[in-house]
């Protein structure tokens, strides 16, 4: 009965002669919470940024809802790459969450939130505002509304970032590293966000280095190492039962 | 181990020797700067000297430059500079902005077009291109509007048609248009990669990208070198002079040319070269005010921001901007 919303069949990349993916299969189901684990340099991050288009691949291809992403197929079966206002398009459908959370300095937390619905969605503003300030209530910032993003702690703008992603109703979200940036202590604020909407039956691939979250609130792990997936399974399987010598060495090193 | 710490402590503040209780700093007073001081009072005697110089030399006639500050001449010559600094401006926002598009586009054939207008411009003087432009009939006796390489529509002599004036402006508007390219395309380049991924992701088109998220950040480094080249350029319409334009220096030296009072008038359209350009800096503020929402947690690095913060008016303006978005 579950549908599948990734689909990413043996995808390829390379920089300037290094390949940094080097053919990755992988599926995501409706609902499912899948975390990326593996050491600097296995492709994570690119694996992330090839699925909505922030990179071209080299080869392979990434299907979301059955339909293709950054290309079409042409009545005659040539396959062309869209244009950027095409792909801006499709990209609506897939929210990403960044390390840095890059979230626009010069605009207000609420306008951060409440631009992609009416710009791009075509809601009123008073329509977008009020979905952005359900969505600062549902991450614990609804009096920082008219805050600039440069006065709030990381991991209160990393929450305005989950908002903001949010806000689009994507139908897969990604996060790339979402706590790498934020001191200890802000961690578990973002995290509890993250599990709460993994919850709620959102379906998310998450790139994480923190170990506890992924056996807390992933369906699936997945071990990247080398461009390639080394391994997934359960929390219990990858992170306590490894087939594979390099994944048991990395999550000896990721407690240690 | 966290209680004997505390003892520790304790012990040493009734260890303490009862001379250095005496001694607080805040009695203390300025270091001895003797050599500062010593060279500045040197400076400020040459200072005096200047300000003597200028009060009691015969030669500067101030009665003279008093007569002629607001004589119609120099009015008229002050209003044409402002006019050629707009129009050479507005023609140099536009066309740099188009040149950067050029520049910065996926396309080889605008790149290169963009590139090699910014070389030319850039390369040879102002003032060769303005007389350049002047004398464009002899390079192309007449100019038309048609279809390239096909018919004309309308035509006529160059000559007729290339006043001092329309040449001044063609000529400081396309040299403007290549230095204003470089400005805008460094402000594009000091806006963090994360900015333009973040946008790509939420599904923004290009043009709304552009002009919503990079423009408005890059603004921040593009307006104080636009307001240093629009004083350049202020004081660059002198240079129309040369070509017959009735502009500040040319109208004061027009008078000149009569009175043979040199000195006096040229301090005439200093004075009020000194006033445009201040007017400008003004403007600068308020412009670097209005694009800095959200850049800075406060403090102003401008002299007229201090100036405006002690008495508490931009303050009010922060307030005012804050609740409007």
């Amino acid at each position: 009965m579950s549908r599948t919303v990734l689909q990413v069949n043996a995808l390829r990349k390379e920089f300037s002669g290094v390949e940094v993916l080097r053919g990755v299969d992988l599926q995501v189901e409706a609902g499912e919470t899948v975390a990326i684990l593996g050491s600097s340099g296995s492709g994570k991050s690119t694996l992330l940024r090839c699925i909505n288009c922030l990179e071209v691949p080299s080869g392979g291809s990434v299907w979301l809802d059955g339909e293709i992403m950054g290309y079409q197929l042409e009545g005659n079966g040539t396959l062309r790459r869209l244009t950027e206002r095409r792909i801006a398009a499709q990209r609506r459908r897939v929210g990403m969450v960044f390390q840095s959370f890059n979230l626009f300095p010069h605009w207000t937390v609420l306008k951060n939130i409440s631009d992609g619905p009416q710009s791009v969605l075509g809601l009123s503003r008073s329509d977008a505002e009020r979905r952005a300030m359900a969505l600062l209530s549902r991450v614990g910032l609804k009096d920082r509304a008219g805050a600039y993003p440069r006065q709030l702690s990381g991991g209160q703008q990393q929450r305005v970032a989950i908002a903001r992603a949010l806000a689009l109703e994507p139908t897969l979200l990604l996060f790339d590293e979402p706590t790498s940036a934020l001191d200890p202590e802000n961690v578990g604020e973002v995290t509890d966000v993250m599990s709460s909407l993994a919850g709620d039956g959102a379906t998310m691939l998450v790139v994480t280095h923190e170990l506890g979250f992924a056996r807390a609130a992933a369906d699936r792990v997945v071990f990247m190492d080398g461009g390639v997936i080394l391994e997934q399974g359960s929390p219990t399987e990858v992170l306590d039962h490894a087939r594979e010598q390099r994944t048991q060495d990395f999550v000896r090193r990721s407690v240690a | 181990m966290g209680t004997p710490v505390s003892s520790e402590v304790r012990r040493v503040d009734t260890a303490v020797p009862p001379e250095t209780t005496r001694v607080d700093v805040a009695s203390a007073r300025a270091p001895r700067r003797t050599w500062t001081w010593l060279l500045a009072a040197l400076v400020a005697v040459l200072a005096a000297q200047l300000v003597n110089m200028l009060v009691t030399n015969p030669h500067f006639e101030w009665d003279v430059v008093a007569t002629y500050f607001r004589s119609e001449t120099v009015l008229t010559g002050v209003v044409m500079t402002l006019f050629l600094t707009a129009a050479a401006m507005v023609i140099g926002l536009v066309l740099g902005g188009a040149l950067v598009v050029c520049r910065m586009s996926a396309n080889p054939v605008l790149r290169l077009v963009s590139s090699a207008y910014i070389w030319f411009f850039r390369g040879t003087p102002q003032l060769v291109q303005l007389i350049f432009w002047f004398n464009i009939g002899l390079l192309v006796p007449d100019i038309g509007l048609g279809i390239p390489f096909g018919p004309v529509f309308v035509s006529g002599a160059a000559n007729d048609l290339i006043t001092p004036m329309l040449a001044a402006i063609v000529g400081l508007g396309l040299h403007e248009a290549a230095y204003q390219a470089e400005i805008y395309r460094a402000g594009l380049l000091s806006v963090d990669e994360g900015q333009v991924e973040a946008a790509k992701a939420l599904g923004m088109t290009p043009a709304r990208m552009f002009f919503k998220i990079q423009l408005p950040q890059a603004m921040r480094f593009i307006v104080p070198p636009t307001t240093s080249a629009v004083i350049a350029l202020a004081k660059g319409t002198s240079l129309v002079s040369v070509i017959g334009g009735a502009e500040l220096l040319f109208a004061v030296q027009e008078i000149y040319s009569q009175t043979y009072q040199t000195v006096p008038l040229l301090i005439v359209a200093s004075l009020w070269y000194l006033i445009i350009t201040s007017v400008l800096n003004v403007m600068q503020f308020f412009v670097e005010q209005h694009y800095g929402r959200g850049a800075t947690r406060g403090g102003s690095t401008s002299m007229i921001g201090r100036f405006l913060e002690r008495r508490g008016s931009v303050r009010d303006l922060g307030v005012e901007r804050g609740n409007e978005s």
